[in-house]
This record gives C-alpha cells, structure tokens and sequence, in this order.
C-alpha cells in the first residue's frame, strides 16, 4: 500500500513539474496546488498508512495509528489552500494591469520600472 | 513548569497589534503610532531577554504547557535572541522611514499591519524548537512577504512578485517533503529531541545526507545561495525602499539561521561532504555577487548583490563548523543586518530626493547634503571592513578559520572580494556626492527629516558596534558556541525525559 502511494505521489510531483515549467499563468498555479497534493501524500506516507487501531486512548487497543503526519498534513493544507487562493487573485490582477497570462511577456525588469 | 510570558513576547506583540490595526481599519495616522509603539515595546522585551539568556544560559518555555518532545516548545539561545533583538532595531527605524516614504496608499491599505506579521513569522523562525513549527512560521512571513511585494499593484511589483511566489511556493513545499523523510526516520519534530535521538541512530546514515540535501535546498533558496540565487536580484528591486531594506535586511538571514540551526542539530556526524559542497556555492555566490555590484550603476542593484556577497561570506564562516568560524559568521551577519538597512535607508533617501535610481544620472549631491555624503561614506566603509567598524571582526574570525582549516583559496576569495566590495560601493559615492553641484532647485522638493533620522540612526548604530564588539564578545561566543556544540541548546530536553 506504502508502495503505491509513494508512486502516485511522484507522479504528481512529475506533473506538477511539467506544469509549473509551461508559460501559462493559470497552468503554473495549477502545477503548485498539484505539487502540494503529492507532497502532502508523500507526508502521509511517511507516517505508515495503516499499522493500527483508531488513536483514541483505550485499554484494549495497544497498536494506534500515527496520528501526528495528519496533523502536520491538515496544517500543510490549510496554508497551500491559502496560497492558492493568494496566488490566483495575484494571478487576476496581473492579468488586468499587465494584460497578458504569459510569462513570456513578464520577462524585461530591466526594460520599465 | 508555568508558561515564561516574557519569551513569548516577541511573538505576541507584533501579531496582537497588527490585529489590533486591522480591526481599527483604514486610519494610517493610527497606524503609524501603533506600529512604532510595539516595535518600541518589541526592542525593550528583546533586550531583557538577551540579559536574561546571558545570564541564565539557553531558556526555553512549552507553550500549553505540554512537556517538550510532545509540545511546541519556545526556545531562545545566544543566536536567537541576539536576532530577535536586531530584527526589532531594524524594524522600528524602518517604521520611522516609512512614514515620509512609503506613500499614504500603502498606509491606508494595511502596510503596516503585514509588516508586523511579517515580524511575527520572522521572530517565530528565529525561536521556535519545533522543525514543523519553523516551517509555519516560515508560511506566516512569506505569505505577508507576499503581500509586502506587490502593495501598490504597480507593473513591476506584480510581475516580479509571481515569481517570488512561485519560487517561495516551490521551495515550501520541498521543506514539507524534508520534514515528512525526517519525521519518519525519527519520529520526532522537536528540534532538540531529534538531535539527541540523531546521536544513537544507528541506521544507516546516507539517508540522513539525502535528507540534508533536501533541506538545504529550502534553505539556500531562500538565502540566495548559487545556483538558487536567480529570483533575488529581480524581486527585490521591485517592492519600494522601506520594504526592500526589511527584506534584504532579514528574510534572507532567516534562511542563513535555518542553515546553521539545522546544520548544527540534524547534520552534524557527517559534514565533510555537504560542508564542501556549500563551502564551494558560497565561493562562487561571493564572485556572482561581485560581478553583480560592478555591472550596475544601479543604485539598488549594487546594494542587492552585496547581499549576496555579504551572505556568501556568512556561510564561509559557517562551513568551517569550529568556534572563530562561527563567531566571525555571527558577528558579520549581525553587522550586515544593521549596515544593510542603514544602506538601504540612505540611497532610498537619494532615491526619493533625486526620483532617479541610476547613480550616473546623480551628481554633486555634496553641496545640497554633506552630512549625508558623509554618513554614506562612513556606511560604506563599514560594509567594506575598515577595522574599527564591525564588518572588521566579521571579516577577521571568518579568514582567520579558514586559514586555520587550510582552506586557503576561501579565505583569499573573502579578502579579495573586499576589495570589489570597495570599489562598488566607493564608485557610487563619486558619482553620486562627486562632481558637478546638484541645484536644490533640480531636487525633488520633499519631506526628508524621517529619511535621514532613520538611516543616520542606523548607520551611528552600526559604528557604535563597532566599537562594543570588544564588549560584547561573549556574548557572541556564546552565541557561536550554542551552534558549535549543540549540546547546549539541546539539553533541555533532558530535564523532561
């Protein structure tokens, strides 16, 4: 099970490559939040998906659920969302002062100031 | 044991009063006010705490009092005091200067609130002794840092504020991949803990250097280290002076103290083989930084490659790992903070008189502002070293250990990068103080007396080190001391166990 979601997460991280190297704004926003994703899995992974019983204290269980990767993870999410959300109004706003999605044409400092 | 409220201070002030902003709304002349007076209360709770940590030694609170390796744990050494304290000093004087600087727009439209929260991150990575801690804290300054970079909306600052963003986003997100392989090699987050379960790990250590690969390439990215150093030039010429100077100032240093807290607790059995290779990315970051400052006539340009240099020099003295080296890393990292803003502040101030940023196009400024030729003049001999201004003692420890390792051709590099370091910014003074006389006439007319308070202050400030660094050597072996040998940062944990 480790396995395979070690695969899907690199998968998405090559993904999230390809995206974030393509010179459309949108798709570069979009190749973050799919990086995150597979980070975040990669996170959970680390952790081992399923070693034991539910992490609530009880007498009988004695083999718990690492529940600390989740909490980490809940964490990660949260800020990446944030991110995210920042990134595509930055991206909104690039778009109305600069007109253009391309970061071809966001080349030049040294062109204007 | 009860919560120590004096440590959480640093935290705590600038994060309630930019909440407090917030919700007064859209008042600048509050602002202003606000603002400065929790930097001042900041200044004052950092220096009680430098006494406090020179006094008691390394002092550390949990917050919600959860015992250590399972809480989240407040922890101030040497080091982060020391940094706490400078970030305080640096952001009240640039406060000062925003006042006449900045803009009312950016004032109304929550610039100082974010530079508050801003601190909070900063003063959050500084202290806090959880890995997984630093990582949001680091969050919580970018994200402001974000907004800090494009406040104003102008052309330039959005185009060069989505790369930021992307660079920063990347970055991030590989130090959550770092924490995931280190957390499952160790089962720990806690800073001082991993370090003690680190010493009797007895798996196989090459996975510990895989580790440390992908944690320095967070941190050098941030730094600005070669070859990761490509987003920094562009993006920090784009955001107007104050933020520029808080930003070429700290968010750098901050990944320069990662490095070296991590370098110290995480990666410290088997160093020979990263050590070199930073050592050498440092060598080539001083020589494209130096090739930087001579290519531009640019005013912030010239500044923004010394950093480059300056932050090079920092991780020569780092890599050496023994106790000059690391005594010299912090006394030129504590001096370049100060002398960077105070750089910053006072071309900003020629900036904002002239509305030119090219220093060809600046002559003469001597007849109008003598006093302020002078100071630069004074500043740019501190950046360059001159003995009895602080850059000297940095520069010194830092060859001095190279030298002792038998690294030979970096302590050359250091000492010849000087050099550069000299003729760039001295360039700068001739063309811009040299020369035929400005006409106050042909200057914009402005208010400036903000301008040169904050800069001058900064730059006294700087001299003034330079002259108590005798003084205040132990606290700055202290300092070295806590990164050369963990064990004192990391004792803390044994009281728990």
């Amino acid at each position: 099970m480790e396995f395979i979601t070690i695969v899907l997460s690199g998968v998405l991280i090559g993904a999230a490559t390809y995206l974030i190297l393509s010179k459309s704004v949108l798709r570069i926003i979009i190749g973050i939040s799919v990086l995150s994703h597979g980070i975040h899995l990669m996170l959970l992974t680390m952790g081992q998906l399923k070693r034991g019983n539910v992490p609530i204290l009880e007498d009988s269980v004695t083999n718990y659920t690492d529940p600390l990767p989740q909490a980490m993870i809940l964490t990660a999410i949260v800020i990446s969302f944030a991110l995210t959300a920042f990134s595509l109004v930055l991206a909104l706003r690039n778009y109305k002062v600069l007109g253009s999605d391309d970061t071809e044409t966001m080349k030049g400092a040294q062109n204007e100031n | 044991m009860k919560i120590n409220f004096l440590l959480m201070m640093p935290l705590i002030i600038p994060f309630l009063f930019s909440v407090i902003m917030l919700f007064i709304g859209k008042k600048p002349k509050v602002h202003r006010v606000i603002a400065a007076l929790s930097e001042l209360f900041m200044i004052i709770v950092s220096i009680i705490i430098v006494v406090a940590v020179y006094q008691n030694g390394t002092l550390h609170t949990n917050v919600g009092n959860w015992p250590a390796p399972f809480g989240i744990t407040v922890v101030y050494d040497m080091v982060a005091a020391l940094l706490v304290l400078t970030t305080s000093i640096l952001t009240f004087f640039v406060i000062i200067y925003s006042y006449q600087s900045i803009g009312i727009e950016r004032e109304t439209y929550y610039y100082y609130p974010m530079l508050l929260f801003m601190i909070t991150g900063i003063n959050g990575a500084f202290t806090t002794g959880d890995i997984f801690n630093m990582f949001v804290f680091f969050e919580v300054f970018l994200i402001a840092s974000y907004v800090l970079i494009v406040i104003g909306s102008t052309k330039k600052q959005l185009r060069e504020g989505f790369k930021y963003l992307v660079v920063n986003i990347v970055s991030s997100n590989f130090f959550v991949l770092g924490l995931g392989y280190l957390y499952s090699i160790t089962g720990s987050l806690n800073m001082a803990d991993i370090h003690v379960k680190l010493a009797s790990f007895d798996g196989n250590k090459d996975v510990m250097t895989l580790v440390s690969i992908v944690f320095f390439f967070v941190f050098l990215t941030k730094a600005g280290i070669f070859p990761l150093y490509f987003w920094l030039p562009d993006s920090y010429s784009a955001p107007p002076l104050p933020i520029l100077a808080i930003f070429g100032a700290l968010l750098t240093k901050v990944g320069v103290y990662a490095m070296m807290r991590t370098m110290s607790l995480f990666f410290s059995f088997d160093q020979s083989f990263t050590n070199t290779i930073i050592l050498a990315l440092a060598l080539i970051t001083i020589v494209i930084g130096c090739i930087g400052a001579l290519a531009y006539y640019d005013l912030k340009k010239v500044l923004i490659y010394n950093i480059m240099i300056a932050i090079g020099f920092i991780f020569v003295g780092i890599t050496m790992m023994d106790l000059t080296g690391l005594i010299g890393a912090m006394y030129y990292l504590i001096h370049d903070m100060i002398i960077k803003a105070g750089l910053f502040l006072i071309i900003g101030f020629i900036i904002y008189r002239t509305g030119k940023t090219n220093a060809k196009e600046i002559h003469g400024l001597m007849s109008v502002h003598p006093v302020t030729g002078w100071m630069f003049f004074i500043a740019a001999m501190s950046l360059v070293g001159v003995p009895p201004l602080p850059g000297f003692y940095g520069k010194l420890f830092i060859v001095k250990s190279a030298f002792e390792n038998g690294y030979y051709i970096a302590g050359i590099v250091v000492l010849l990068s000087s050099l550069v370091i000299l003729y760039s910014i001295i360039r700068i003074f001739i063309q811009v103080f040299w020369g035929k006389p400005a006409v106050q006439s042909e200057l914009r007319q402005i208010k400036y007396d903000k301008l040169l308070f904050s800069s001058f202050a900064l730059i006294i400030l700087s001299v003034v080190f330079g002259f108590t660094a005798d003084l205040l050597y132990p606290l700055f072996e202290m300092a070295a001391t806590s990164i050369v040998d963990p064990s004192t940062y990391a004792d803390y944990i044994m009281e728990v166990e």
